[in-house]
C-alpha cells in the first residue's frame, strides 16, 4: 500500500459517503426543471437528514433487535461498496479484498437486511415491499452480475479498478458486447435505485411503492441512516456506470497525486451529466404496473447475456 | 489412545464406537435420560475424534488395510485418503453438533423408544463413515444399505402417522432403485476382472462406451440419494417426516455421501474423463438447482423448504462437478482444481447451513408444535437464541459475505469465468450461460431465506399461542452455536480451508500444488488473472464502518427513543392476519415461473357464505413421470397375477416346464 494508494483509498470513501445526497439533490433538481416546477436546492437532501437526525426515534412496540441495527448494516456495507468502486482513482487497498462478485455479494446484504427490517415490524405494507423488493433484486442481480462478467472478461480479472484500467486503456468507443450491456446497466440502476420505471421515490401511494413501503415504520436517525444508505447507493450505481462504461481519466499510479486530483473535477462533471440524463429517462418514462416490472428486468438479464455472448462470438 | 495406531485404524475404531454406543442404547431401551445425557454427548465426541484424525490425515499418503470379516473370501477392504478424509471431517464435525443438540431435543413419547432411536442414530452416522472408507464394491454396498435402512427407521420415527409411512416408503423405494443403478455400475467397472476392490477396478481400463456407462449408471444412482431433478421427489416427503436432527443429518452429511461416490467413480476408479460427461452432470446440477429454488420459494411448510433448497444445493454442488469434470476432459487441471475445490467448499458449507437451519427449525417445531408457516411468526421475541443463530445460517445460504456461502459461490464463478479457455467453442459460448444459471439461483435463494426467516421470526405473531414458545435449551443452542460458528469460520479464513481441501483435488486429479495467493488472508486462485477475496478485511472494514455510523450518530444526537404503535400510513386497525403469509411471498415467484408449477386454484364464487381461497402448487414431475411409472408398473403387476392361479397342480406345471428349459439351455 503506498501513501498516494492510501489516500486515493480515504479520499474516495470519505467524498462518497459526503456527497452522495448532493447526487440525489442534483437528480431532483433536474427533475423538476424538466417538470415545470420550481425546484429545490441541490442540498435539499442534507436538510432533510440534518432534520431527520435533530428528532425522537419512534420505534413500533413490537420492534425488534433487528429493526434498529438494519439502518447500520445497510449503511455500512453501502459505505464499503463505496470503498471498493474506482470512481477517482484505480489505486484501491480494499479492491484485493472484494472484486466485482463480492461487490454484488454487498449489494445483496444490503437488500437482503432492508427487507428482513421492512418484515419485522409486521404491517401490510412492509411485508408487502419486501415482497417486492425481493422480486427486483433476484432479477436484477444476476443481471448485475452479467454485467460485470463481460467486462470481466474482456478484461481478463474481475477486480474493479483493474477493469476500470483495462478498458480505459482502449480507445474512445465501445466494445460492442459493451453496447448490449450498458443498455442492460441502466435498466437495472433504474430499477435497484426505486427509480420510475419500477419505483417512484417521491410517491406515498400505497398501490405503487416498493422502497418507501419499507421505510415506513423507520423515523429519526434510522430514517436518515436508511435515506443516506439509499443517496449513496445511486451514488455507488453511477461510479460503477463509469468504471464500466466511461473509465477514461481516473487516477493511478502513474499519474500520481496531480492525477488524482484532476480525477476530481473530472468524477463531478460525468456526475452532472449522468444525474442530468437520470432525470431525463424518469421524465420520459412512465411507470409501469408492478407486474410488469419482471418482464423489465428479463429485458436486462437477457441484454447482459446476450453481451456476454456476443463478446465470446466476436472476441470483443 | 496407542501411539502406533494408524489415522485409519483409529477412525476405524470410532466408527466402531459409534456402533457401540448405538448398542448401549438397547441396554436401557425407554430410558430418555441415559440416551440423551450420557449416549448422544458419547456420539460426538466421537465424531469430534473422527474430524480431527480426518483433519490430521490430509496431506498425507493414502493408508489401507484389510479387514478379518466379511464373506468368505471376500473380506472388507478399507482405504482412508484425501478424498475420504474431506468428507469424513464433514461427517464428524457436523455430525458432532447435531448429535449435542440431539441430547436435548428428543421428548418422550414420540414414536420411536429413545435406546431404538439411539440404535438407528448411530447406526447411520457408523455406516456413512464406512461408505467413506470402503475400498471394495462389496463393503461399499452393505456399507451403503445399512445407511439408507438405518435412515429409513429414522425417518419413520413417528411411524404411526400414515402419511409419515408414506414419505418412508417413497424414500425407501428411489434409495433401492439408486442402490440398484449403483451396483451395476460397479459391475461394469470391474472390466471383466471379476475382481471387486476399488483397486481393481482402478487398474481396469474399460473402453470408452463403457466407461461411459459406468459414469451415466453411477450418475444415476448417486443422483438418486443426493436427490437430483427428476429423482428428487422423495426429498421433500422424507424431510418433514423425519425428526429434525434426522433432516439435518440426512440434508448436511447424507446427500454429501452421494457426491463422494460420484467424485470417487468419477476421477479415481474411472481414470479417464470425456468432457461431455461434464454436459451431462452440468445440466442437471443446473436444472436441479433452478427447479428446487423455485420450488422452494412457494412452499408453505417450513422443513419442506428447506428440503427444495437442498435439492438446489445439491444442483449446484453437481454444477461443480460437471465442471470439473468439463475441465479435466479438455486438459485444463489448474481450473479443473478450482471447480473441484469449489464443489468440496459447497459441500462443507452446505453441511454446516442447512444442519443449522434444520435444527432451527426443530426448536421452532418443539416450542410451538406448527410446520405451517402461516401459523408462525414474529418468534424472534420469545426465542431470540434460536432466531439470532438461525439468521446466521439464513444468511450464509443466501450468499451473502462475509459468511461462507458466499465463498464457494465466488469460487465457483471464478471457474465459470475461465471457460472462455476450453478449446471447444461450442462449450464456452454455453458456460457462461451456466453461470448466469447460477447467479439467478444464488438470488432467488436469498428470496427464500428473507421468506423463511421473515415469516417465521420476524412480524407479528400469526397465533395467539405462539406468545408462550419457550427458547431453545443449553444443548440445543450449543449445538446451533457451533455449526453457526462453522459458517462464520468457513466463511472468513477461506483460504486456510482450500490449502485442506487442496490436498484432495491434487490427489483426485494428479496434479501438482496449486496456487492459492501469497497473503494468508487473501483468496487469490490464479496467478494469471488478478481475482482475490479477502473476506477478513471485508469483514473488519464492515464492522469498522458499523461502530463509526453509530458512533458518530450517538456522538452528534442524543436524542430519545420512544415505543408506540406501529404507523402503517396511519391504519389503526391492523392485526397480524394483514401481514404478509408465505403464499403471498411465493406469488410473484408463481407468477414468473408459472410455467414450471402445477397448481390448482380454488377460488370462492360470488355467493359464498364461507369464501375460501386456496392455491395448491404440485411437482409437474411427479405427473409426467412418476404416476405414469405407478400405473405402468401396477398393469404389468396384474399381468403377471393371471399366472397366480392358487391351484398346486398349476404351479407343478409351472415348475416342470421351467426344469424343462434349463434343461434345455444346460444341454
Amino acid at each position: 500500500m503506498t501513501p498516494l494508494s492510501a489516500a486515493t483509498q480515504l479520499l474516495e470513501v470519505v467524498s462518497a459517503t459526503l456527497a452522495a445526497p448532493i447526487f440525489l439533490g442534483w437528480v431532483n433538481q433536474c427533475r423538476a426543471w424538466l417538470q415545470n416546477r420550481t425546484a429545490p436546492s441541490v442540498l435539499q437532501p442534507y436538510y432533510g437528514l440534518r432534520k431527520l437526525l435533530h428528532k425522537d426515534a419512534v420505534l413500533a412496540e413490537n420492534a425488534s433487535p433487528l429493526f434498529r441495527a438494519a439502518p447500520y448494516v445497510v449503511f455500512g456495507t453501502m459505505v464499503v461498496a463505496a470503498a471498493i468502486i474506482p470512481s477517482m482513482g484505480t489505486g484501491l487497498p480494499m479492491s484485493a479484498a472484494a472484486d466485482g462478485i463480492a461487490l454484488v455479494g454487498l449489494l445483496a446484504t444490503a437488500r437482503v437486511f432492508l427487507s428482513l427490517a421492512a418484515m419485522d415490524v409486521g404491517t401490510a405494507f412492509g411485508s408487502l415491499g419486501a415482497r417486492r423488493e425481493m422480486m427486483v433484486g433476484f432479477l436484477a442481480e444476476p443481471a448485475l452480475l452479467m454485467i460485470l462478467f463481460v467486462a470481466a472478461l474482456i478484461s481478463g480479472t474481475t477486480s474493479l479498478p483493474l477493469i476500470a484500467e483495462g478498458l480505459s486503456s482502449h480507445a474512445l468507443g465501445l466494445y460492442p458486447s459493451l453496447a448490449f450491456t450498458a443498455v442492460a446497466f441502466v435498466l437495472v440502476l433504474l430499477a435497484e435505485n426505486a427509480r420510475i420505471p419500477i419505483d417512484n421515490p417521491s410517491t406515498h401511494l400505497e398501490l405503487t411503492m416498493i422502497h418507501e413501503a419499507m421505510l415506513l415504520e423507520y423515523s429519526a436517525r434510522h430514517l436518515a441512516l436508511m435515506e443516506w444508505a439509499a443517496a449513496l447507493k445511486l451514488f455507488n450505481y453511477a461510479c460503477i456506470g463509469f468504471a464500466l462504461f466511461v473509465p477514461w481519466g481516473a487516477g493511478n499510479e502513474a499519474a500520481g497525486p496531480l492525477g488524482l486530483l484532476l480525477a476530481v473535477p473530472l468524477l463531478a462533471l460525468k456526475l452532472i451529466v449522468a444525474g442530468a440524463v437520470l432525470a431525463l429517462i424518469e421524465t420520459l418514462s412512465a411507470k409501469l404496473r408492478v407486474f410488469r416490472a419482471p418482464e423489465f428486468l428479463a429485458t436486462a438479464f437477457l441484454l447482459a447475456v446476450l453481451g456476454l455472448l456476443v463478446h465470446l462470438l466476436l472476441g470483443a | 489412545m496407542n501411539v502406533s495406531l494408524t489415522n485409519l485404524e483409529a477412525c476405524l475404531a470410532l466408527l466402531a464406537a459409534w456402533g457401540g454406543i448405538g448398542l448401549a442404547g438397547m441396554l436401557r431401551p425407554r430410558s430418555l435420560r441415559f440416551a440423551g445425557r450420557t449416549l448422544f454427548p458419547l456420539g460426538a465426541l466421537c465424531g469430534i475424534a473422527i474430524a480431527v484424525g480426518a483433519a490430521m490425515h490430509l496431506g498425507a499418503p493414502p493408508e489401507s488395510a484389510v479387514l478379518p470379516f466379511g464373506l468368505p473370501g471376500m473380506p472388507f477392504h478399507v482405504r482412508l485418503d484425501a478424498l475420504s478424509s474431506v468428507f469424513l471431517f464433514l461427517l464428524g464435525s457436523v455430525s458432532a453438533a447435531i448429535s449435542v443438540f440431539s441430547a436435548g431435543y428428543f421428548r418422550q413419547g414420540e414414536g420411536t423408544m429413545p435406546g431404538l432411536l439411539c440404535l438407528e442414530y448411530h447406526a447411520f452416522l457408523a455406516s456413512m463413515g464406512l461408505v467413506l472408507l470402503a475400498d471394495d464394491a462389496y463393503s461399499f454396498m452393505v456399507a451403503w444399505e445399512t445407511m439408507a435402512l438405518s435412515s429409513y427407521f429414522l425417518v419413520t420415527t413417528q411411524h404411526r402417522i400414515p402419511e409419515i409411512r408414506a414419505a418412508g416408503f417413497l424414500y425407501l423405494l428411489i434409495a433401492h432403485i439408486g442402490a440398484l443403478a449403483i451396483l451395476l455400475s460397479f459391475g461394469v467397472l470391474q472390466g471383466g476382472t471379476w475382481q471387486f476392490t476399488f483397486d481393481a477396478m482402478r487398474a481396469a481400463h474399460l473402453d470408452p462406451a463403457w466407461a461411459s456407462v459406468a459414469f451415466c449408471l453411477a450418475l444415476f444412482g448417486f443422483g438418486a440419494k443426493a436427490g437430483l431433478v427428476p429423482l428428487h421427489v422423495w426429498l421433500p416427503e422424507a424431510h418433514p417426516a423425519a425428526p429434525s436432527p434426522v433432516s439435518a443429518l440426512m440434508s448436511g452429511v447424507m446427500l454429501k455421501t452421494a457426491v463422494y461416490g460420484v467424485l470417487r467413480v468419477t476421477f479415481d476408479l474411472l481414470g479417464t474423463q470425456q468432457w461431455w460427461w461434464g454436459l451431462v452432470a452440468l445440466g442437471i446440477g443446473l436444472l436441479s438447482a433452478f427447479y428446487g429454488v423455485i420450488f422452494a420459494a412457494v412452499q408453505i411448510d417450513m422443513k419442506r423448504l428447506l428440503a427444495w433448497s437442498s435439492i438446489e444445493n445439491i444442483g449446484i454442488v453437481f454444477t461443480g462437478v460437471g465442471l470439473t469434470i468439463v475441465f479435466k476432459g479438455a486438459g485444463l487441471v489448474q481450473l479443473a482444481a478450482l471447480a473441484l475445490i469449489a464443489t468440496l467448499y459447497h459441500c462443507l458449507n452446505h453441511a454446516y447451513m442447512k444442519s443449522l437451519l434444520f435444527l432451527g427449525t426443530g426448536s421452532v417445531l418443539h416450542a410451538t408444535g406448527e410446520r405451517n408457516l402461516g401459523r408462525l411468526g414474529g418468534l424472534i421475541h420469545s426465542m431470540p437464541w434460536v432466531a439470532w443463530l438461525t439468521l446466521i445460517g439464513a444468511l450464509a445460504i443466501a450468499g451473502l459475505p462475509p459468511l461462507n456461502g458466499f465463498v464457494s459461490e465466488w469460487l465457483l464463478l471464478q471457474a465459470f469465468l475461465f471457460a472462455g479457455d476450453i478449446p471447444h467453442t461450442f462449450v464456452n459460448m454455453l458456460l457462461p450461460v451456466g453461470a448466469a444459471v447460477v447467479a439467478l439461483c444464488t438470488a432467488l435463494a436469498g428470496y427464500v431465506m428473507v421468506k423463511f426467516y421473515g415469516v417465521i421470526f420476524l412480524g407479528q405473531r400469526r397465533e395467539a399461542a405462539l406468545s408462550s414458545a419457550k427458547d431453545a435449551g443449553v444443548s440445543e443452542r450449543l449445538g446451533m452455536g457451533v455449526l453457526a460458528l462453522g459458517c462464520l469460520v468457513l466463511g472468513l479464513v477461506p483460504s486456510q480451508v482450500i490449502r485442506l481441501l487442496d490436498a484432495a483435488a491434487r490427489e483426485l486429479l494428479q496434479i501438482p500444488e496449486g496456487h492459492w495467493g501469497a497473503q494468508w488472508w487473501l483468496l487469490a486462485p490464479s496467478a494469471t488473472r488478478h481475482a482475490s477475496y479477502g473476506p477478513l478485511a471485508l469483514f473488519a472494514l464492515l464492522l469498522l464502518t458499523l461502530l463509526l455510523a453509530a458512533y458518530g450518530v450517538r456522538l452528534l444526537y442524543r436524542r430519545r427513543v420512544r415505543r408506540s404503535a406501529p404507523w402503517d400510513c396511519g391504519f389503526a386497525a391492523m392485526d397480524a392476519r394483514m401481514q404478509d403469509t408465505a403464499e403471498g411471498f411465493g406469488q410473484p415467484i408463481r407468477h414468473i415461473f408459472e410455467p414450471f408449477f402445477l397448481m390448482t386454484r380454488e377460488l370462492p364464487g360470488a355467493h359464498d357464505q364461507h369464501p375460501v381461497y386456496r392455491v395448491t402448487v404440485g411437482d409437474r414431475i411427479w405427473r409426467l413421470l412418476y404416476l405414469p411409472l405407478a400405473r405402468a408398473t401396477h398393469a404389468t403387476a396384474n399381468l403377471v397375477a393371471h399366472l397366480q392361479q392358487g391351484r398346486i397342480s398349476t404351479y407343478l406345471t409351472y415348475s416342470f416346464v421351467t426344469l424343462l428349459l434349463l434343461l434345455a439351455f444346460v444341454l
